[in-house]
């Protein structure tokens, strides 16, 4: 929104200084027949004649030109149209609005680099160091001898460490193909060390340089800077472990409540999760301009949704089945299907679309080569609290202290005044609560549609088995160790492979220890 | 022989007498009265009859060890689809080079892969004797050895069910990949003949229903005497007090691994006359899903009955026939309603309406 | 003993009642033609095939409003197989005997189509199939509406390698038939074209794969080489979703490895967050973005038809409204809906396209298509960015080994005289044919 508005702003400013400008300087009569013709050549014609022009406005065209806010008419008017205010790209008047004869001018992939390349060269002057900063490590690819002589201008009047930094790093790269061996010789042991994939890029060829000296030299750059990325690719591995495994935990947590403390063998576990992502989807529908404030409504509305739905699972047909464990899952599964085809003749039986607020999009950048996407990096964080909380619920309420009596032994904690079907609903409403929250951080991940819950339900099962029925530290160990061994084995085996693997080893490790990782004991432990 | 097995088994008598009929009247109604009579019974009903008799023998498979040992397990389904793997490969081998490639020693698929020669796995297939001694081995080695490690190790109760699960979510996944060579998603597909006898001829066609009628009878037979043995006591010991089983001097895992072995076997056979008649086998019987579905068939039967898992496995099959035509956008709604209805008031199933009226009468006539 | 006998003959008599059910259920109302919708309403499937059945009911009732067919109206007879392979073959028996359609359209996966295929052959009866497939098929019973590799892979590789000099490849896909296919056709090309082995990188995942990290951080590190990579998916539905937003979040935008995609259209961006995909591409052989008066028109009524002015269209859709047309076009010739007559009527003729151009029915039960190349824009529409003539399918393809000799002529002009869908033109001979 601010970038829009800024965008609308520097083009008026500009335009009314352009109103003095000179005409020559005016690119737009030479530019409009090029768009006008409307194809990929003549749109980079008008491009380059845009970058090349002292038009002052020509940041302000191209910056337009890419978020795609140009648009034409057909009787040859420009105009530059944002949230619903239009502004004549010849006149800088405001246009009447809405005229349905404007047609967005388009950019292919193609165009819309060239038209960044040309904005970062722009930008290399800005003064904003942090945009200097990401000109210069964009530009890195398209160093040559010219650049160069221009860029040691610049680095003579910089100011900032990290753009020095950067306009060196390029500085360096040119320097690796001068003339002179011991300018190269220096540049490449300067690289060494250097992250950035540009400096492999460049230093690949090297190797086989025909010059012994310079590319033993590249050699050995290259293996330090290669050791280096193995290190943080060990790194990687451990971070996309975790994420899936926390994911495994969100799916499984619900269930080590339902099905390990109660004993129900919830089949509709997934379609819980299910509800809880169709309220995400809900809310971002009520709410469609507040996406990146949706997931923080969700979480709350999604625990009530799916909790209010597991009451009433619960008071229907789970209060009949108490002691029948196994007849739980038959009951649960016919649930599963009905909530299954409600959801697809309800609302449809497609896929509906869940948006990532901005937060939860892009990556946190360690280094050129390590880098957490935020969606995963928030999900292990959402994870360990919901985890926290619901293990805190458990062990320091009063609800807790019930829910735990009536799980070991029913008779006695009615017999102390507990009222066991009231603790029986809240603790299936929390375990599918809970669901539901881990439904709104999946919608995140993966698709929300009907299918979403069969997908989880099998793997949550494993995570709570393998854990130990009725222990929560074991489905928390249970889950994130299963992520890291499936994505230790996943560059070895393949993904299907390494699931394969996973699934056998639980299998002999029930054999091991029939009652997981962490065995309930005492008399809790009986069947 | 047979009075004995039966002695006691009102339900059995009757199912077992309904089935002979059937088996009889079926292929006379078909072959005998010309198409454009009301009496006739297309030969495309007979396979669908067909096909809910393997299912049949199926739940008979899961009721032994749900239902008198005790064990729920929820991968019977892999044992189904093995045994249909292995009929599958038989009829692969018979294709012959009527494939599409004309390649006489690789199906198609593998032709497709660029595969060079046949696997070693599949040696032996094209012969009928040795395919049908995989039917039955292949499911029972599996079941043996999963058994065997399990049960020695005394897993059991939710434990054992996850862990059958798992068993036929890997075998499901493995299936899929199309390295295994078995033809990946799309399975073992268009099949031509067996034992030199078209698949789509009719008179195939009814010596398949009648095959699976039969193997029913003897499955039910088997399963029965099994029950009324002495092994069959233990068997219903364990079910209802393992721990003193144990106590009392019996090898608990060796029964339990036996009778799990025999169900195996049986849910194989029952793969292997289920793949003629449905002319495809692929990763899809392995899902989890498939399986649990086998459990529900039993439950709406009437668990320990035997004969209940025949009737629920039919009922259950036949209703999906018919609501997924007649309301295709709403069938799932009834399926699962009647799920959980008779979970809640049939806790013993459609066999146990007669002994709970039964029940109810007899306690009438005592106030009385 | 005298009990049993009793029950004998009640049963039977059930037995019958049951068959009885089943025939008059059969014989309702002789003066229509029942068309069989065939299209999963239930299971993983639903969420691509239900649209279908939409589409047919919405032509099929178009065409009544225009008189039917013979001067007789159209049925829809519409089953549910529940994405079950299996009941897709039971539920094409159902359709043909128990409900003698004249015509069926459905299936969507390469499965369900081989595993109802031997059924149509048997009954001999029609199938109208809308999806883009493998190829290496040509059935007598069949006409694939849908796209042939060479009718949307080749096409999309050649603008990547011309248009965006692409010189490192990726071929991701999920592991089934139709990604297995067309990677190897493409793998043959692409060395066709002097492409290195070492440049192309293949991977294939299960149905539904979800975590993408690894697999995307592989791309990331095999692009960041200095060549122009690109990513070919052929990763089917579900899967596609984690996989965008993965990649959007690991930083590779569409500048610096496009995607294109054989299995992703607007219904499947109608139910994705779109700002990851934008400036991706698909290769298709219709887009809604394309602007014809013929697809206006066929937006608006579809619609109006689902009461839902922000519903989209796509590729399969277009698809079976030309195969319905052709089938129309083809019974009126033939007047008459008998299989044989239809099917012979069928080869030649033309019906309009919604893009401006015609689609023919080939005699090797394939049609012709242009093939589009869009850019995915934020609205979840396609961008045109080129554009080819009408290319023939093709049933064999040209570039695997064993299926190069292979030519499919239900004319029988090709293949010696006798129509065969599978002639080997070195042997001689005809094979894999049931009848």
């Amino acid at each position: 929104m601010m970038k829009h508005l800024l965008t609308l702003f520097l083009f008026s400013l500009l335009s009314i200084t352009n109103a003095q400008a000179t005409q020559e300087n005016d690119v737009l009569p030479t530019i409009l027949p090029l768009l006008q013709e409307n194809t990929v050549a003549s749109k980079q014609q008008a491009i380059n004649t845009i970058a090349t022009s002292s038009d002052p406005r020509k940041a302000a065209y191209l910056q337009a030109l890419l978020a795609g806010e140009l648009y034409l008419h057909p009787d040859g008017t420009l105009a530059l149209i944002t949230n619903n205010q239009a502004l004549d790209a010849k006149t800088t008047e405001a246009l009447q609005l809405p005229d349905t004869e404007f047609k967005k001018i388009t950019t292919t992939n193609n165009l819309r680099s060239q038209l960044r390349k040309a904005l970062e060269q722009l930008n290399m002057t800005d003064p904003d160091p942090k945009v200097r900063l990401q000109a210069a490590t964009n530009l890195l690819s398209t160093i040559t001898p010219e650049i160069a002589q221009y860029w040691r201008q610049l680095l003579g009047t910089e100011t900032d460490s990290k753009v020095k930094a950067a306009l060196q790093l390029g500085l360096d790269l040119a320097d690796l193909n001068a003339t002179e061996k011991s300018t190269r010789l220096q540049a490449i042991q300067l690289l060494a060390g250097n992250l950035a994939p540009e400096v492999r890029k460049r230093l690949q060829p090297l190797t086989t340089d025909s010059d012994p000296d310079i590319a033993q030299a590249a050699q050995r750059s290259l293996k330090q800077i290669n050791d280096q990325i193995k290190l943080y690719s060990y790194a990687e591995t451990l971070f996309f472990g975790l994420s899936l495994g926390s994911v495994l935990v969100l799916a499984a947590i619900g269930l080590a409540i339902t099905f390990g403390v109660m004993g129900v063998i919830n089949m509709a576990h997934g379609e819980l999760m299910m509800l809880g992502a169709y309220t995400t989807y809900f809310i971002q529908q009520l709410l469609p301009n507040f996406i990146d404030y949706s997931l923080i409504l969700a979480i709350p509305a999604a625990f009530i949704v799916s909790g209010l739905m597991g009451i009433l699972i619960e008071r229907t047909v789970i209060r009949h089945l108490y002691g029948r464990p196994l007849e739980t899952l038959l009951a649960t599964f016919g649930i599963s299907l009905i909530l299954q085809q409600l959801v697809r003749t309800v609302v449809s039986p497609q896929n509906v679309p869940v948006a990532n607020p901005s937060w939860m999009s892009g990556s946190l950048e360690i280094n050129s080569v390590l880098s957490l996407t935020y969606n995963r990096l928030y999900i292990v964080i959402f994870c360990l609290i919901v985890f926290t909380l619901l293990f805190m619920v458990l062990r320091k309420t009063n609800l807790g202290l019930q829910v735990r009596a009536v799980s070991q032994n029913r008779a006695m904690a009615r017999a102390m005044g507990v009222r066991s079907a009231r603790v029986d609903a809240l603790t299936f409403g929390l375990g599918s609560g809970i669901a539901g929250v881990a439904g709104v951080a999946l919608s995140q991940l993966t698709n929300v549609g009907p299918n979403l819950g069969q997908s989880y339900i099998i793997d949550s099962f494993m995570v709570v088995v393998f854990g130990g029925v009725g222990n929560l530290w074991g489905t928390l160990v249970a889950g994130l160790s299963l992520g890291v061994v499936n994505k230790l084995l996943e560059p070895w085996a393949g993904a299907v492979l390494a699931k394969i693997l996973v699934l056998i080893f639980i299998i002999l490790f029930i054999q091991k220890r029939p009652r997981g990782l962490f065995p309930q004991k005492g008399r809790a432990a009986g069947d | 022989m047979l009075l004995t097995i039966l002695r006691n088994d009102r339900g059995g008598q009757i199912m077992l007498s309904v089935l002979l009929a059937t088996l009889i009247a079926v292929p006379l109604l078909n072959l005998l009265v010309p198409a454009g009579n009301p009496l006739h019974v297309p030969t495309y009903l007979v396979t669908l009859m067909g096909k809910y008799l393997t299912y049949a023998l199926l739940a008979i498979a899961v009721d032994l060890v749900w239902g008198y040992l005790g064990i729920l397990s929820l991968g019977h389904g892999a044992f189904f689809a093995l045994g249909g793997y292995a009929m599958g490969m038989y009829l692969m081998r018979q294709i012959g080079d009527r494939g599409v490639y004309g390649n006489p020693d690789l199906p198609d698929f593998m032709v497709f892969l660029n595969w060079k020669e046949l696997p070693w796995f599949w040696y032996g297939f094209d012969m009928f004797w040795f395919a049908m001694i995989m039917v039955i081995l292949v499911p029972g080695v599996l079941a043996f050895l999963f058994g065997w490690l399990a049960f020695r190790s005394r897993v059991t109760g939710v434990y054992l069910s996850i862990m059958t699960q798992a068993l036929t979510y890997a075998l499901l996944l493995a299936f899929f990949r199309n390295e295994m060579g078995f033809g990946g998603n799309n399975g073992l597909t268009d099949f031509k003949d067996i034992l030199g006898f078209s698949l789509q001829a009719d008179g195939t066609r009814i010596a398949l229903f009648i095959a699976s009628g039969i193997a029913v009878i003897a499955g039910y037979l088997l399963c029965r005497y099994i029950i009324n043995s002495k092994l069959g006591r233990v068997v219903v010991a364990i079910r209802d007090a393992e721990s003193r089983t144990r106590f009392v001097g019996y090898k608990v895992e060796n029964y339990k691994v036996w009778v799990f072995t025999v169900s195996a076997m049986l849910a194989g056979i029952a793969g292997a006359l289920y793949v003629p008649q449905v002319g495809i086998i692929n990763p899809g019987e392995f899902s989890p899903l498939n399986s649990i579905e086998i459990v529900i068939w039993v439950a709406i039967g009437g668990r320990a009955t035997l004969y209940g898992a025949v009737l629920g496995a039919i009922l259950v099959n036949y209703s999906k026939t018919v609501f997924t035509g007649l309301m295709p956008e709403s069938w799932l709604f009834m399926l699962g309603a009647l799920f959980v209805l008779v979970t809640l008031y049939l806790p013993q199933g459609l066999a146990g309406i007669v002994n709970q009226f039964k029940a109810r009468r007899s306690s009438k006539q005592v106030t009385a | 003993m005298l009990l049993t006998t009793k029950l004998k003959q009640t049963l039977l008599a059930l037995g019958t009642a049951a068959a009885i059910g089943f025939t008059t259920l059969a014989q309702a109302a002789d003066d229509t033609i029942k068309v069989g919708v065939l299209h999963s309403l239930s299971g993983t499937m639903a969420i691509s095939e239900t649209t279908l059945k939409d589409t047919m009911l919405m032509l099929i009732d178009e065409q009544n409003k225009k008189g039917g067919v013979l001067g007789k109206k159209l049925e829809a007879v519409v089953v549910d197989p529940a994405s079950n392979w299996p009941l897709f073959a039971e539920k094409a028996r159902d359709l043909i005997e128990k409900d003698k359609v004249a015509a069926t359209f459905g299936c969507w996966t390469s499965v369900s189509r081989k595993s109802v295929l031997p059924v149509f052959e048997e009954k001999n009866s029609l199938l109208f199939y809308p999806v883009q497939y493998e190829g290496e098929e040509s059935s007598k019973n069949v006409f694939y509406t849908g796209a042939s590799p060479n009718q949307q892979a080749i096409p999309a590789v050649d603008y990547l390698m011309n248009e965006l000099e692409v010189k490192r490849w990726v071929l991701a896909g999920t592991d089934y038939v139709y990604p297995r296919t067309t990677n190897k056709i493409l793998e043959a090309y692409l060395k066709s074209k002097g492409v290195d082995e070492k440049d192309i990188m293949i991977n294939y995942t299960p149905f539904g794969h979800s975590d993408w990290q690894s697999i995307v951080a592989d791309i990331k590190k095999f692009g960041s080489d200095g060549k122009k990579t690109a990513v070919v998916s052929t990763i089917n539905g579900d899967a596609n979703v984690p996989f965008y937003k993965e990649l959007g979040n690991q930083g590779i935008s569409a500048e610096d490895i496009p995607v294109v995609a054989f299995s992703v259209g607007e219904e499947e961006l109608s139910g994705i967050d779109t700002k990851p995909l934008v400036g991706h591409l698909a290769a298709w052989n219709y887009f809604m973005s394309v602007d014809t008066p013929e697809n206006k028109e066929f937006i608006k009524k579809w619609q109006e038809f689902t009461k839902n002015p922000k519903r989209v269209t796509n590729d399969p859709m277009e698809a079976h409204l030309i195969g319905f047309n052709l089938w129309i076009k083809a019974v009126e010739k033939a007047g008459t809906t008998d299989t044989d007559k239809v099917a012979e009527a069928m080869v030649g003729l033309e019906v309009p396209n919604l893009t401006g151009g015609t689609a023919k029915m080939l005699p090797n039960h394939h049609i012709t298509k242009p093939v589009f190349i869009g850019e995915i824009q934020e609205d979840g529409q396609f961008e045109v960015v080129s554009k080819t003539p009408e290319v023939a399918g093709d049933a064999w393809s040209d570039f695997l080994p064993d299926s190069k000799n292979i030519v499919a002529d239900w004319t029988g002009k090709e293949t010696g005289g006798t129509p065969c869908g599978n002639y080997n033109t070195e042997t001689k001979k005809c094979s894999g044919q049931n009848f």
